[in-house]
């Protein structure tokens, strides 16, 4: 059983189809790479398999690990294993990320009925993936995401990532805002994450993440739909020649 | 202001209930005058309505509609239920003054471990002593009028007269707490906490109500001078009954270089009107003045803060946050007054609403008064919803909706709440808040 399958998907906003019939299937172990050129698609799909108000699906279905995924409240996603690596983390003033990072555990480990880590385990836990992603303690005291810089918070999430240990990650325009080295060392935490029983999916813009983080299989999305798929060479070739040329295929 | 109404039915009752309470009530000669006098005024005003502007949001006649018979003294049973909801109190370690049903317990209170410095005696005593008559000026003369104060003045049957002696610093916060054992029934307590100067001292006000005690009412008047040099830290929590009324008048007098933290913490009751009255007496003195609501159900809790800069150079700050669900209502009415004489005062006030139902209300109303020129004065209001994009963040990392309103909420509060210095009174404030979030469900 595919991890992920998308078929068909129709999805609507504020009466505006932006999905048109997309269907992609991801197994685990495999990181996927969506490219496509901006208003194609990519960050409302991401959305729409987290979870969030505001957009109608129309037709068509998400099937994650075999169940209806869109029945599922975004929570309970989450605690199912689907992680947004966020295209904007909101800052959150007055929550400190220490006290959200343990609310967020516990509350998806009570949802799997496992039982909620102690302080001290927590912290421990937290500490030696914050230390391996070269996130400092006193980030980690400040409020959720307030004052980060656009590196931090694209580190923030993966902590978030490395902590949650999601089985299918979808990362949003992960390296917008970022310069080459935030690039970098977020790319390496990402890496560091891959693994035989956890999927990804990179939605990028363009072709340099993938430079970084390596895809088995690169889609080209156009006009809210898939219109090609290949291996990694894939991107490549688009970096040569552009979006332009699907434009008519879509 | 003087708009005069019919008198109700309900309002003439008042005054067989003073005429019925007079016996019980301590003090003779001037004292018993000073009871009339109060009562008259509060008759020829009668229940505040409406109509007259710093009552708008607070309508007594339609909210209260009538004043319920004096509650009877407590007696054993009511001592023991009194003391089973003191039991239940989350403040541990603290100075304890306690009164049931408006009259002093000293049987539930800590007068012999005071600590040294700290003199305590009872509104009761100083009215009933026979010598001093001159005690009827604890019955009025205070800073601010008001029907609801003269209804206190009339109807005080006792309270606790706190001094605390120049330069003593206090190391546990005194702590008065009003309990509420019978239903249906009116209270009226008149304190004092007077600190010399140079003192430092915390005090933690709690209002409850004891097991089974519903629909009663609170009148209380706690009058706080502050000398020269003092520090005070102030919370009050506010955990009446959830049909219960509560009318507070604070009356702060803050002497020069002095710093007064305060915090109002309302999460009980169902009808409740904190007026707190904060003078400035000295130069350089600060005041920190904030308040927290949590309403729900139909709750109605109303904060009606002056802020009197009567003299030069002293800085105060306003935090208020409300958090309103179901169909509550929430008021903030912060008045800041600059006097002509009171150059280089330095006053901001920020009050924001946080709405979690269509139906929740909450009314803001800033007023600033300037009438000096060299000053910095500003205010703030914001009323809104929770952000979704933060809902949606907190749940896709897997909170529920429940839980990610709860930590949005606390967030909210805690910037009114972080105000408090004291870890253990912070803990507290925190710990209503939380109480009142699970009890959201």
């Amino acid at each position: 059983m595919a991890l992920l399958e998308v078929r068909n998907l129709n999805v609507q906003v504020d009466d505006r189809e932006i999905l048109h019939g997309l269907s992609l299937t991801v197994n685990e172990g495999e990181v996927h790479a969506i490219m496509g050129p901006n208003g194609s698609g990519k960050s409302t799909l991401s959305h729409v398999i987290a979870g969030k108000p505001g957009y109608e699906v129309t037709g068509g279905e998400i099937l994650y690990r075999g169940e209806d995924l869109l029945e599922m409240s975004p929570d309970e996603r989450a605690a199912k294993g689907v992680f947004l690596a966020f295209q904007y983390p909101v800052e959150i003033p007055g929550v400190a990320t220490m006290t959200f990072l343990r609310t967020a555990l516990n509350a998806q480990r009570k949802a799997r009925g496992e039982s909620e880590f102690s302080t001290p385990a927590f912290l421990k836990k937290v500490r030696e993936v914050a230390a391996g992603l070269n996130v400092p303690q006193d980030m980690l005291k400040r409020g959720v995401n307030v004052g980060f810089s656009g590196g931090e918070k694209k580190r923030n999430e993966i902590l978030q990532m490395a902590l949650f240990e999601p089985a299918l990650c979808i990362l949003d325009e992960m390296d917008s805002g970022l310069d080459i080295d935030a690039l970098r060392i977020a790319a390496d935490g990402v890496n560091a994450l891959r693994s035989p029983d956890r999927a990804m999916v990179v939605i990028t813009h363009y072709q340099r993440l993938l430079n970084y983080i390596i895809p088995d299989f690169v889609h080209v999305m156009s006009r809210g739909k898939i219109v090609k798929s290949g291996g990694k060479e894939l991107a490549l070739e688009l970096e040569a020649s552009g979006y332009t040329q699907f434009d008519d295929a879509a | 202001m003087n708009v005069v109404l019919a008198k109700s039915e309900r309002e003439r009752v008042t005054s067989d209930i003073f005429t019925a309470a007079r016996d019980r009530l301590p003090g003779k000669g001037k004292v018993a005058e000073a009871r009339q006098r109060a009562f008259g005024a509060y008759e020829r005003a009668g229940l505040p309505h409406r109509r007259i502007e710093e009552w708008k949001y607070t309508d007594l006649r339609a909210l209260m509609r009538e004043v319920l018979p004096l509650a009877a003294a407590p007696d054993a049973e009511a001592l023991e239920r009194a003391e089973a909801a003191l039991a239940s109190l989350e403040a541990a370690n603290t100075q304890r003054l306690v009164l049931v049903d408006g009259v002093f317990a000293p049987a539930l209170s800590d007068l012999s471990a005071l600590e040294s410095g700290v003199r305590v005696r009872t509104l009761r005593e100083a009215l009933e002593e026979p010598a001093n008559d001159s005690r009827a000026d604890l019955l009025g003369g205070s800073a601010i009028a008001g029907a609801m104060l003269a209804l206190n003045a009339a109807l005080a049957t006792d309270g606790v007269l706190v001094t605390i002696a120049e330069g003593t610093a206090l190391n546990k916060p005194l702590h008065v707490v009003h309990v509420a054992t019978r239903s249906s029934a009116s209270t009226y307590t008149r304190s004092f906490l007077t600190l010399g100067n140079g003192a430092r001292a915390t005090l933690l006000e709690s209002f409850v109500a004891a097991d089974r005690a519903q629909s009663y009412q609170v009148n209380d008047t706690v009058t706080v001078c502050l000398g020269d040099g003092v520090e005070l830290e102030h919370v009050r929590l506010m955990t009446d009954a959830p049909d219960a009324l509560n009318i507070t008048n604070a009356i702060f007098t803050i002497g020069a270089k002095s710093r007064l933290n305060t915090l109002n913490m309302t999460t009980g009751g169902g009808v409740s009107r904190y007026q707190g009255y904060l003078a400035f007496a000295g130069e350089g003195a600060e005041v920190m003045a904030n308040g927290v609501s949590l309403l729900q159900g139909r709750q109605h809790a109303d904060n009606t803060l002056f802020l009197d800069h009567a003299v030069p150079s002293c800085m105060s700050r306003e935090i208020f946050r409300s958090v309103v669900d179901d169909r509550a209502h929430s008021v903030f009415q912060g008045r800041i007054m600059v006097r002509p004489d009171a150059q280089k005062t330095d006053a901001k006030m920020m009050t924001r609403a946080l709405l979690l139902s269509d139906e929740a209300e909450a009314d803001n109303k800033p007023e600033l008064e300037i009438f000096a020129d060299d000053v910095t004065c500003g205010h703030g209001a914001t009323t809104g919803a929770l952000d979704e994009s933060l809902l949606f963040y907190l749940r896709a990392r897997g909170l529920s909706e429940k839980e990610a309103q709860a930590l949005l909420i606390q967030a909210f509060v805690g910037e009114a709440i972080e105000q408090i210095a004291s870890d253990a009174l912070r803990e507290l404030a925190i710990s209503a808040a939380q109480r009142w979030l699970a009890a959201r469900g």
